[in-house]
């Protein structure tokens, strides 16, 4: 393995992703005849942002050393995200999954993954997609960031400048619980209207990525017969002493149904209690917003003017909106 | 504007409609004038206050015109900190003023600033908020056990645009919402209107900031030198923590792309095909005197800038004409366009959902469309 754990990883890199309907690309009726969302019209994708933030992740930990830790929240098939994950560089991999995590709105969203990276312990930078392509709301990084109470920079189109922590010594017990030399800092610009603005935040820093970023790698030949067989059944296994770069059990392989070592990686399974959520934060119930309503978008029967694609009836369209005064 | 009602007079208290106001250079952002020309719809139907919140240094300035589009309050945090946008800052003051004034909804710009602010401010304390809302209205809410009254209707389009939703937050207050640019109309001003600035403190943990002058309601006139400064129990504390991110550098330059303004928009899709075919869509916005729109799949193919882009997540333009070539019609599209006086759309698919909001229809290659409108102007404007 390329990156083995190092004792003293420079860098350790939290990336939050999500497995989206690719709703660009609706292969066939996106609504069902009852007016519910057809899912197997869509199909499931890597968020965009999401990669785009996991490719800054890689090109740090390239540069710098260290670990880079992919969360996603989701069903059992989201496992498909991790998995890509893998096959691009990613050292480990969670899924967030329990039925309480259900229904939940980008504030309970939040609150799940946050408790997921405190359960990390000492991460120096949490990293995801400025949105999601299904929402399109742009809340879940800044919300994680309060929720971890950590300064956040969002809509990065690019990092500057990393410099990483130095710990008195190495410890993952908790987030910010490490003791520092320094903190370490990242300077990143964002994008904002018409312009940019360049920010430094003290480290740990949550920080979301647009697309502008960068061109995400594809994934590695190498990395996908590697991986390939990863999760292919998902086990109630919460043992995650794997993470700690320290424990023995970084070394631990996964084992096939045969006996035989499959890969370094496995994916960690976290539910509810996995993570300490509190009841009542997750899912529905930890979610203020309601759907109300869903309307589907029926089109009006279309009272346009048609008009031949021809000189003469061209003109004439010209000519009928010089008249009304629409063209001057 | 409709004649001031009675509760104008009242103090500021809870259950207000706020809108959180941008400045730009100065002055209130358009964004921020649209939102509270709808928040003082929002809150006549309610039968409560309008309020607006502005942060910043020379905050006080911005008052007579946020007064003038729709605020009885205008709640004004001046801070050196508070010079530019921060999260950090900005956060601590906009969360601290909810929970002491408690108002029922807060309305954001959907800005790379108010997208930054409200999901901070929403997760600390804890409520609702919703993204991007295309239309927000007030109506009632059931569920099996309690009827709701007068709740926000955030509404949006949702799934790639394949839904419309009308979301609610029922429990939680306040409820939150961020707009585009754009989607409300600018209110006219009534300089005639009567309001009240309350100026509010603001300290760094060690007290050396420089703090609103008066703790005070006070005209929107030139306020009252006071003596009795606020009590430092009742200022918002900027802590270290909330500080700790420097602004390097900021560049803005002025928007290159006037597409609000724009008396004729001509605005090209995935059908024009390439980053070559969008000069075609130039030479007609540029015969007919128009500015150039574009579609979100244009923007995204890289054929044309962000600047251009016409929709929910873009610019929504009224022109007098929208020529809306080679865009299928999405209806976050349409979001930013039906509206226009009148909307041209050429497509060679007869199907194509623009052709729904349409008031002319043209079922062809715009690459020989445009061209022949090219020609027929041109002709048309000699003779």
């Amino acid at each position: 393995m390329k990156h083995a754990p190092s004792t003293h990883a420079q860098l350790r890199i939290a990336v939050l992703v999500k497995q989206v309907p690719d709703t660009a690309n609706v292969t066939g009726k996106a609504m069902k005849d009852d007016g519910t969302v057809n899912r197997a019209a869509l199909p499931a994708i890597f968020n965009p942002e999401d990669l785009n933030a996991l490719e800054e992740a890689l090109r740090l930990r390239d540069r710098h050393g260290g670990r880079i830790i992919v969360i996603t929240m989701g069903p059992p098939a989201a496992v498909q995200v991790l998995r890509e994950s893998l096959y691009r560089g990613a050292e480990e991999v969670v899924l967030l999954t329990d039925r309480r995590f259900a229904g939940a709105d980008t504030l309970a969203t939040s609150y799940a993954l946050a408790c997921a990276v405190r359960r990390l312990g000492d991460v120096d930078l949490v990293l995801c997609g400025r949105q999601a392509i299904d929402g399109d709301t742009a809340q879940v990084g800044p919300q994680t960031a309060e929720k971890l109470g950590l300064p956040q920079i969002t809509c990065v189109s690019r990092i500057d400048e990393v410099v990483p922590p130095r710990r008195l010594a190495a410890t993952s017990s908790g987030l910010g619980t490490a003791a520092y030399e320094h903190r370490g800092s990242v300077t990143a610009t964002r994008s904002i209207e018409g312009g940019y603005e360049t920010l430094r935040a003290p480290l740990p820093a949550v920080l979301t990525i647009t697309g502008e970023a960068n061109d995400p790698r594809p994934p590695s030949a190498k990395l996908v017969l590697t991986y390939k067989d990863v999760a292919a059944e998902a086990w109630p296994d919460y043992d995650d002493s794997y993470l700690d770069p320290q424990s023995d059990a970084a070394e631990v392989c996964l084992i096939d149904h045969d006996g035989r070592p499959v890969c370094r990686a496995r994916v960690v399974l976290w539910d509810a209690a996995a993570i300490g959520t509190e009841e009542g934060l997750t899912g529905l119930r930890g979610s203020p917003t309601r759907v109300k309503e869903i309307e589907s978008v029926v089109l009006a029967q279309p009272d346009a003017r048609m008009v031949e694609p021809t000189d003469e009836g061209i003109t004439e369209l010209v000519h009928k909106l010089i008249a009304e005064h629409i063209l001057g | 504007m409709s004649a001031p009602a009675p509760h104008d007079r009242d103090a500021p208290g809870p259950n207000e409609v706020w809108v959180f106001v941008e400045l730009d250079g100065g002055r209130a952002a358009d964004v921020s004038l649209e939102l509270l020309g709808r928040a003082r719809e929002l809150a006549d139907r309610l039968g409560t206050r309008a309020g607006a919140v502005v942060t910043g240094t020379g905050a006080a300035d911005a008052a007579a015109a946020l007064i003038a589009c729709g605020a009885d309050t205008v709640y004004v945090a001046e801070h050196d900190e508070l010079a530019a946008y921060r999260t950090g800052p900005y956060a601590r003051v906009v969360s601290g003023l909810v929970r002491r004034y408690r108002p029922q909804i807060v309305l954001y710009g959907a800005t790379t600033t108010g997208r930054d602010l409200a999901p901070r401010v929403a997760s600390e304390l804890r409520t609702g908020l919703t993204a991007d809302c295309t239309d927000l209205r007030i109506g009632d809410h059931s569920t099996r056990e309690t009827a709701y009254r007068d709740l926000l209707y955030q509404i949006r389009p949702a799934f790639g645009g394949n839904i419309i939703a009308t979301i609610v937050c029922p429990e939680h207050r306040p409820q939150m919402a961020t707009v585009r640019e754009g989607v409300m109309r600018l209110p006219e001003p009534d300089d005639t209107r009567s309001g009240q600035v309350v100026s509010i403190d603001v300290e760094t943990e060690a007290g050396s900031g420089e703090g609103g002058k008066d703790g005070r309601a006070s005209d929107p006139a030139p306020a009252e030198p006071s003596a009795a400064r606020e009590a430092t129990a009742t200022a918002i504390l900027l802590r270290p923590e909330d500080l700790e991110v420097a602004l390097l550098d900021r560049h803005k330059e002025e928007k290159k792309v006037d597409l609000k303004g724009a008396r004729i928009v001509v605005a090209g899709g995935v059908g024009v095909g390439s980053r070559e075919g969008f000069a075609l869509i130039e030479q007609l916005a540029e015969a007919l005197g128009g500015v150039v729109g574009a579609s979100r799949a244009a923007v995204d193919a890289g054929w044309v800038d962000r600047d251009h882009q016409i929709g929910q997540t873009g610019t929504t333009v009224r022109p007098k004409l929208y020529i809306a070539a080679g865009i299928s019609g999405s209806v976050q599209h349409r979001a930013g366009m039906d509206e226009s006086a009148r909307i041209l759309a050429i497509n060679t698919d007869p199907l194509a959902p623009v052709f729904s909001v349409a008031h002319y229809g043209v079922v062809g290659d715009l690459h020989e469309v445009i061209p022949r409108m090219i020609a027929a102007y041109k002709v048309k404007g000699a003779g």
